[in-house]
């Protein structure tokens, strides 16, 4: 051990074993299950055309509403609605719904049991309802209403959310972090004007804005993600301005400045580095936010229109279908709630890694 | 204190002022209204003395100035699909969402604050667990799916709450416990991590060595401080429980005006719409400055920063 006589601290050389043991430290904290959770879902989104099962948009109207595999036939009680004759002596009962393989006669049943004769079928008779069987191999998760494969939906629903993230999250982080160097670089009636820019377009009810925009220009991807971006940059413009005030007074900005560099070079060439961590950071901490936010508009049906499987619109798919079908809502429901949870945890874990500051923005 | 107030006056008005003209540009974008307000048969003379009734002859910037002018008498024009006065429909509407805002902001703060403190008192145990839980699912779970497998199983499984609507008084309990989910896992960590924070401060210490009971420590020296975050996160918080209304009106068929405003932008029912927003945004805003206000009339510290 080399101890340094005048100032008494040792040094340990940095050999490459310190430093796979610094990495593998860091790493250890990794949160394994979100980040497994994460890469299924970039691998599923991004192959979904290739892995999955079944067409996503063009469903048999014959397979409609299966249910998952592991769920086998059930039988529950249903109310006669409605009664009409159908012509020589018969009569049709209505149940309100006909997602059912076969009804079968409570009454009928109970007969045969106690050994007494049937009695005919009315309105507000009890009928005994017969659900399908499991989808088995061929539809793992169940179809929905319209005989489309769950599975398969949710792999292009994927696609999808991954492809809003990805554009939003470059545009959003492009204009806002552009919009925060001008700002903290030039300050004065620059970064007034932006600032303020900042704060109008944060307390605009984007949601409600969004159903204008519906409403006149009609649902459309491009316009999912010009107003996702448009809610992001602000974000994007803070934090950056913030690091470039820190940045901007360093005598290796005033050394570049002296050489004649020019604003905008001084800005791309030399802030820009310094602040792309952290925009790396904000930008992970908000795909799940990107995520919920599009699907609450597909939900609502400002989203990407139908029938492309965004997993917004397909929970809303499932809302009607509640009582008999419950898997059509829950399985993209759980996907994103999957996704947002590994999101903020990975995202949690890597502003701590990374950048300890930001603990604070939260 | 004042200029911190004129600062927020004014950014209102300006946020205002960008919302009327992106609805009254996107209005104009829609097409001419006249298509709509009038059947096939109308001659060039119906077009337009319409044209001329409606302002549509003037400049845009002169169209404009009216259609303010027309939004500040409160005159929003007739619904298309429901052949009255918007400001009517709306009226109706109000009550519903305001009820179900304040439901939820209630089940928040019941929950939240006291899971907060028993978090930060006793690390880990119990009530930290179960609000570490509850955030989890409230930051993650989009509130459209809470809603729906609330419905699932308080409703079609057990029976015991009414699934939607608004006749029974009951009905409130679902809808506002999904509104209020969020704001009740944000709320929780706030005062937590504040407690926290004020526990460990030197006053504590000083209470604590003079003997005051742990109780009155809890209760009386630290929450008052531990309380400060969380009031200011109420102010953005009712912002965005407005838009979350929408959603969970939606969910739960609540008659308010987030269902008004997903109705008529699925029925192309453009005066009604703008009419909703507006009004929103409007109350939206309103109560993010009120809320600003209060906090800077409470916290001093904000009023200089």
């Amino acid at each position: 051990m080399a101890a340094d006589a005048t100032s008494g601290i040792v040094f340990a050389p940095k050999t490459l074993g310190v430093r796979v043991r610094r990495v593998a430290r860091r790493l250890r904290r990794l949160p394994l299950i979100p980040v497994f959770i994460l890469m299924v879902l970039v691998v599923c989104g991004i192959t979904a055309p290739w892995i999955s099962p079944e067409d996503p948009v063009n469903g048999d109207l014959s397979d409609r509403v299966l249910p998952p595999f592991w769920e086998g036939a059930k039988y529950f009680p249903k109310t006669v609605v409605e009664e009409r004759a159908i012509g020589q002596g018969y009569r049709e009962v209505e149940i309100g719904s006909n997602d059912f393989e076969e009804a079968v006669a409570a009454e009928e049943s109970l007969a045969i049991k106690e050994g007494r004769p049937v009695r005919e079928i009315g309105l507000g008779d009890q009928l005994l309802v017969k659900t399908r069987d499991g989808g088995g191999a061929r539809f793992f998760l169940g179809t929905d209403q319209l005989g489309r494969d769950i599975l398969s939906r949710l792999f292009h629903g994927a696609r999808i959310s991954l492809i809003v993230a990805a554009i939003t999250l470059g545009v959003g982080g492009a204009i806002g972090s552009f919009m925060g160097l001008l700002s903290g670089y030039y300050g004065g009636w620059v970064d007034e004007l932006i600032m303020r820019l900042v704060d109008i377009v944060l307390s605009i009810p984007i949601l409600l804005v969004t159903l204008v925009l519906v409403a006149s220009l009609g649902a459309s991807f491009e316009l999912i993600v010009a107003v996702l971006s448009l809610l992001l940059w602000p974000l994007f413009a803070r934090v950056t301005r913030g690091e470039v005030l820190q940045l901007k007074n360093m005598d290796y900005i005033a050394l570049a400045r002296v050489s004649g560099a020019s604003g905008l070079r001084i800005m791309i060439v030399h802030l820009f580095p310094g602040v792309f961590n952290t925009l790396i950071i904000i930008a992970t901490l908000n795909v799940g936010v990107v995520i919920l936010v599009e699907a609450s508009l597909s939900f609502l049906g400002a989203g990407v229109p139908p029938p492309t499987p965004a997993w917004g619109s397909m929970v809303a798919d499932g809302r009607d279908h509640l009582a008999d079908s419950w898997w059509i809502s829950t399985m993209p429901g759980l996907a994103i709630a999957l996704t947002v949870i590994s999101l903020n945890l990975f995202g949690d874990w890597l502003r701590d890694t990374l950048d300890p500051r930001l603990r604070q923005l939260n | 204190m004042q200029r911190f107030l004129v600062r927020r006056l004014f950014i209102t008005i300006l946020t205002l002022l960008a919302v009327s003209v992106i609805i009254f540009a996107l209005a104009r974008a829609a097409g001419d209204p006249r298509y709509l307000l009038l059947s096939r048969q109308a001659d060039v003379a119906h077009w337009d003395a319409l044209g001329e009734k409606l302002g549509l002859d003037k400049s845009y910037i002169h169209q404009y100035g009216i259609f303010i002018k027309d939004l500040v008498q409160g005159d929003f024009g007739d619904s298309i699909v429901e052949r009255r006065p918007v400001i009517d429909v709306i009226r109706d509407r109000i009550r519903p969402t305001v009820e179900l805002g304040l439901a939820a902001l209630l089940w928040s703060t019941m929950v939240g604050v006291p899971l907060g403190i028993l978090g930060a008192v006793r690390r880990d145990g119990i009530f930290d667990r179960i609000g570490k839980f509850i955030a989890l699912i409230g930051q993650s779970a989009p509130p459209f799916w809470l809603g729906i497998m609330l419905i699932f199983f308080f409703a079609v499984r057990l029976e015991w709450l009414p699934p939607s609507g608004r006749e029974d008084p009951k009905s409130i309990v679902l809808p506002a416990i999904t509104l209020g989910w969020w704001f009740v896992a944000v709320n929780m960590r706030l005062i937590r991590s504040a407690m926290l924070d004020v526990l460990d401060s030197e006053y504590i210490k000083l209470a604590r060595a003079k003997g005051a009971s742990e109780r009155s420590i809890i209760w009386k020296h630290a929450l008052k401080n531990a309380v400060i975050p969380a009031l200011t996160f109420a102010g953005i918080s009712l912002g965005s429980m407005v838009t979350g209304a929408v959603v969970v009106e939606i969910v739960f068929a609540w008659p308010g005006l987030g269902r008004l405003a997903v109705d008529s932008m699925l029925r192309s029912d453009y005066p009604l719409l703008q009419g909703v927003v507006i009004i929103f945004t409007l109350l939206y805003l309103m109560s993010a400055l009120l809320v600003d206000i209060l906090y800077a009339y409470i916290d001093p510290r904000i009023r200089y920063a």
